[in-house]
């Protein structure tokens, strides 16, 4: 294995954060009943025309700034003519001879090391529809049915250069370009209702050379972690065939992730797509005037936010890096902190209970029902010995599912904590009086034997003691 | 009274002083289609039960004393390529015999606006692609002045509808002359607009870069005033111009004084008919009477500009036409799997003609190809485009025939696909370039039509009319009458 | 002849038309005369000419970002060949 090295660049398609398509005025809301976001142009009826959408210029060039592209000044759209029956017009529209944006380059983080994928193009096209299988999949259904909801919404694919080499890299890669779009505002960037898509173009040739081997395309991954485990997969796959004297064929190859592995499309056709200048669109002139006013909307992106979390409050590099991958974590972070000022606190609670729930869960930070003011509520109540950082953890839990005042959770659960130092003297004497051997291993030196006596008053006040007070009175007591 | 041979403007004069309904003038149109539709066949689609409708309401609203435009109660029909909500629109092609457009072209919403009445939608060449109307899927059109021709094409239909009365003017559509080559054929006036002065929304593409929509008509006047009802700026086609829309009827001018016309010999040259060249050499001797400066002048590429149109309608149609796959709309021939299922409704559903552009675009825009073919002919458009921008540097306008010779036989050219494109030499220059190109009659040769091509800069249809109308005001060769059907 | 009836099949393919053994032939036939016609392009050098796609020099027509109205999904459907609860319905791709 290891005389061999993986390369792979990544094609990455994300949805533009419209409200309308590309050519035409139709909602790009996800997840409409079929066929109903449809009008004479997104269906390709004979006669139709369309017009572009400004502001999807105008993201595509903000999607070209934040991937550190140049902006190309004069573009145009192209025609890919092809037939699949998801395909409205017998014809793609897309930038294959003057991609809007080029050049460009993202740097990521691979165990501590700084390496830099460059980007080739980025270019704006248009969404086909969606297929829907009648047996649940391409090859076993007799049928198929057509839904255009989804044709013509605007898309940038971006392409990489093939300069990854690991499923790792490949995950951080799109990390990256992930979150760098998110905080632009150019997409909602959710892999699962396919705001963004990746396809991998995986081949693998033996160290030391610079010649590329044959190359595969690799489809239907639907999460970060399936591209990376398919990338792995088809980079060992294409190693066995190799060691085994056959050749690899160049082919698409689907992802099937139940089973782990990756299966040749059996598409027979090598296509000639005929690109040639969409006619019917004239062309688009981009005044420096105007990527600039595009520029000034971009507000700042993670790699800044990052150091800013680092500099200003002082959080671990590595916390800063977890809370500012995602948009929204950033921003919760930020609002707990204006009215929680304890950076570090705030951060443990996010990388712990909010993520682990998060995950556990499977939801976004959107669909959770906690917030930074409800946290910054409940840090205040821990550090005012209200409540026990264990009990903490358990309304936070509320919290998360609820969304309720930490406040009332207590009050509710009955969880608040005794401090009152007349309510546990009572208590703590009565513990003492019960176990006089532990009272006599302390005397004698044993000094762990307070935790016995301190776990005995909580039990006794069904955990609602404060722990920190029954150990400072009983060391008081027992010493007397 | 004649009702169907008299102009636009005379009929809304009638029916403005009331001697006139619109529904009688409707149901005289309607008589007369069935009087001579069974011999001439220019409509794939007779709307009777719409036009009446219509027709009683333009006639309700005129007794409400409502104010009406001019095109109020005529008679109108349309290409069957120009959509219409509700009405079936085929392209005279098996593979949209069955589709109903659910909505209207831009210039459908503006007949309608207008209140012109719709009388149905007229044959073609099956998607544009031809010269004689021959290639309809459905049933040949004839030539008003003599059944054994045919009446030019693509827009076959629209002409002979307004030649033989069965509409007061039409709209077809012209990609390399489809409007101005059966307009000299048919005698009726014909005119192709500046490219993106008229909505190409729901005109279903032959070729989009040179498709535009244009009127036939009986006079000047009335193609004036069907131009201040057709022009003007579409928001929906990105290819819409913004330019102002004068008013062309203050171009009604029975003046020609002074004005530049070129004569490019080019277009006179080998193939064309000594008797056509004539009657324009006529022509040229009254517009020199009436005070025009006509002058030769040089457009060296004119030669190549037929098959650069050939590549670039081609490629472009071989394209527009990809989406007939029997998924949305249009015919669908059963298969048992997808790929079959497009090959076979592909083969039942197009003509001979149709596949063969289609292969021919293909060809000229596949990998290895596409420089020596495609990006060649867009090079020579540029290079066509000079030797006007030129001309028109020294010329108020270009005075050539509409056709290299009057209306070929039925059959005569029939599947040769290369010799019926020839045929349209005259014109095809004109939609690579964009520029506005009226068709003129001027008497006749053997009894049928010769055509006049005047070609003035982009935007400036005014000079067509103004040339028109003179012309139309001091001779009598303007208005041919087919003996056969009026 | 400047293609085959190899490279015709081939085209009707990409064009996904199905042909005939005489439409081979004939088209064959017919597209090499219009080839060779074309073939007159190439007395002309165009090394330094700009192609032209466009007509008219108009750029950046755009609209803004505002919704529609859709169709009506009937409408919609309503020039379908084969439609089941509403979606375009076709055989089987692969």
């Amino acid at each position: 294995m290891s005389n061999y090295e993986a390369v792979i660049g990544l094609e990455v398609h994300v949805e533009l954060k419209t409200h309308t398509k590309l050519f035409c005025g139709c909602s790009t809301e996800f997840g409409k009943e079929p066929n109903t976001q449809v009008c004479p142009v997104c269906l390709g009826l004979p006669g139709s025309t369309g017009v572009l959408n400004k502001k999807v210029v105008e993201l595509a060039v903000k999607a070209g700034l934040v991937l550190n592209c140049k902006i190309g000044t004069y573009t145009w759209f192209d025609r890919k003519n092809y037939y699949y029956p998801d395909l409205p017009k017998g014809f793609q529209i897309s930038q294959v001879f003057r991609p809007i944006a080029y050049k460009g380059y993202l740097d990521i983080d691979i165990n501590g090391q700084n390496k830099r994928i460059n980007i080739t193009r980025a270019h704006i096209e248009e969404d086909p529809g969606k297929l829907i299988h009648s047996g649940g999949s391409i090859m076993t259904s007799h049928y198929s049915y057509v839904d255009y909801n989804r044709s013509g919404m605007p898309l940038i694919e971006i392409v990489s250069e093939p300069e990854i080499h690991s499923g790792e890299e490949a995950g951080a890669y799109l990390e990256k370009l992930k979150a760098n779009l998110e905080y632009a505002g150019v997409s909602d960037v959710k892999m699962e209702q396919g705001s963004l898509r990746c396809d991998a173009n995986v081949s693998v040739r033996p160290v030391g050379t610079t010649a590329l081997g044959t190359k595969t395309e690799i489809k239907n991954m639907n999460s970060f972690r399936a591209v990376q485990r398919a990338i792995e997969y088809e980079v060992e796959r294409q190693i066995e065939v190799l060691e085994d004297g056959d050749r690899v064929i160049q082919e698409t190859r689907g992802w099937d992730e139940n089973r782990g592995i990756t299966l040749s499309m059996r598409n027979k056709e090598n296509p000639d797509y005929r690109c040639f200048i969409e006619h019917e669109l004239p062309p688009i002139e981009l005044t420096p005037e105007w990527i600039a006013d595009v520029k000034g909307t971009i507000p700042e992106l993670p790699d800044a936010r990052r150091k800013r979390l680092v500099e200003e409050h002082g959080l671990p590099d590595y916390d800063a890096g977890v809370i500012t991958s995602s948009l929204a974590l950033a921003e919760f972070f930020d609002a707990a902190l204006k009215k929680y000022p304890d950076a570090k606190t705030i951060s443990n609670w996010i990388m712990g209970e909010l993520l682990r729930l998060l995950n556990a869960r499977n939801m976004e930070l959107s669909e959770a029902k906690i917030t930074p003011d409800g946290l910054a509520a409940l840090l205040e109540l821990i550090e005012k010995g209200s409540i026990s950082n264990k009990m903490g953890k358990e309304v936070f839990e509320v919290m998360f599912e609820e969304g309720k005042d930490p406040g009332q959770i207590v009050k509710e659960k009955g969880l608040s904590q005794i401090s009152d130092e007349g309510q546990l003297s009572r208590i703590i004497d009565e513990v003492i009086a019960k176990n006089p051997k532990s009272v006599a291993d302390f005397q004698s030196g044993k000094k762990q034997a307070v935790g016995f006596l301190v776990g005995q008053v909580m039990k006794a006040t069904k955990g609602q003691a404060n722990p920190g007070v029954v150990n400072a009175m009983l060391r008081e007591k027992l010493a007397q | 009274m004649q009702l169907h041979t008299l102009s636009v403007h005379q009929l809304s004069e009638l029916m403005e002083r009331k001697e006139l309904s619109s529904e009688e003038l409707t149901r005289a149109y309607l008589d007369q289609i069935s009087q001579v539709e069974d011999e001439i066949r220019a409509f794939v689609t007779v709307t009777e039960d719409i036009a009446l409708a219509q027709a009683r309401a333009v006639d309700g609203k005129r007794a409400r004393g409502q104010e009406l435009s001019p095109l109020a109660g005529i008679p109108v029909a349309v290409s069957d390529n120009i959509c219409t909500e509700g009405v079936k629109t085929t392209c005279a092609s098996a593979m949209l015999d069955n589709f109903i457009p659910p909505y209207d072209a831009a210039v459908a919403v503006r007949l309608k606006r207008a209140d012109a009445v719709l009388m149905g939608k007229c044959n073609m060449d099956e998607f544009g692609m031809g010269a004689s109307t021959e290639t309809s899927a459905f049933f040949c059109t004839k030539n008003p002045f003599d059944p054994a021709a045919v009446p030019g094409g693509a827009s076959g239909g629209a002409a002979v509808a307004v030649a033989a009365g069965e509409a007061a003017f039409t709209l077809g559509s012209d990609t390399g002359g489809d409007i101005r080559q059966p307009a000299a054929f048919c005698g009726v006036i014909g005119l192709k607009p500046t490219y993106g002065f008229v909505s190409r929304t729901g005109l279903i593409s032959c070729a989009s870069s040179l498709d535009q929509i244009g009127p036939f008509t009986r006079d000047m006047t009335d193609l004036a005033l069907i131009l201040n009802t057709i022009c003007g700026h579409d928001a929906a086609d990105s290819t819409s111009v913004s330019e102002n829309v004068p008013d062309f009827k203050k171009s009604l001018v029975n003046d020609i004084k002074g004005l530049r016309i070129g004569l490019p010999k080019e277009f006179f040259g080998t193939g064309t008919d000594p008797r056509v060249a004539a009657k324009v050499q006529e022509a040229v001797c009254k517009l020199e009477e009436l005070g025009a400066i006509c002058e030769e002048v040089a457009m060296p590429h004119t030669e190549y500009a037929l098959p650069a149109h050939y590549i670039i309608s081609s490629a472009e149609a071989s394209s527009n036409l990809a989406r007939y796959d029997g998924v949305r709309y249009g015919l669908r021939v059963e298969a048992e799997d997808v790929l079959s299922m497009f090959r076979k409704t592909r083969s039942q559903g197009f003509g001979a003609e149709v596949k063969r552009r289609i292969m021919l675009g293909t060809h000229a825009l596949s990998t290895g190809n596409y420089n020596d073919y495609y990006v060649k002919a867009l090079k020579v458009r540029t290079l066509v485009k000079q030797d006007f921008a030129r001309a028109f540097e020294k010329f108020d306008c270009l005075l050539t025939p509409a056709s290299l010779a009057t209306a070929f036989k039925t059959g005569e050219k029939a599947g040769d696909s290369l010799a019926m494109y020839q045929s349209s030499a005259c014109t095809t220059p004109v939609n690579l370039v964009g520029v506005p190109a009226l068709s003129l009659p001027f008497g006749l040769v053997d009894g049928l039509p010769v055509g006049l091509q005047v070609i003035a800069r982009h935007f400036e249809e005014g000079t067509l009319l103004r040339v028109g109308y003179t012309l139309e005001q001091n001779t009598d060769q303007t208005r041919p009458k087919p003996g056969l059907f009026l | 002849m400047i293609i085959s009836e190899r490279d015709v099949e081939q085209l009707a393919f990409l064009s996904r038309l199905d042909l005939t053994a005489e439409d081979k032939i004939a088209y064959t036939k017919s597209l090499n005369a219009i080839l060779d016609y074309l073939d007159m392009l190439n007395r002309l050098d165009t090394d330094t000419v700009e192609p032209a796609a466009h007509v008219l020099p108009l750029k950046n027509i755009l609209r803004e970002d505002k919704l529609q109205p859709s169709l009506d999904k009937e409408q919609a459907l309503a020039n379908a060949p084969e439609e089941e609860e509403g979606a375009f319905k076709v055989p089987r791709i692969v």
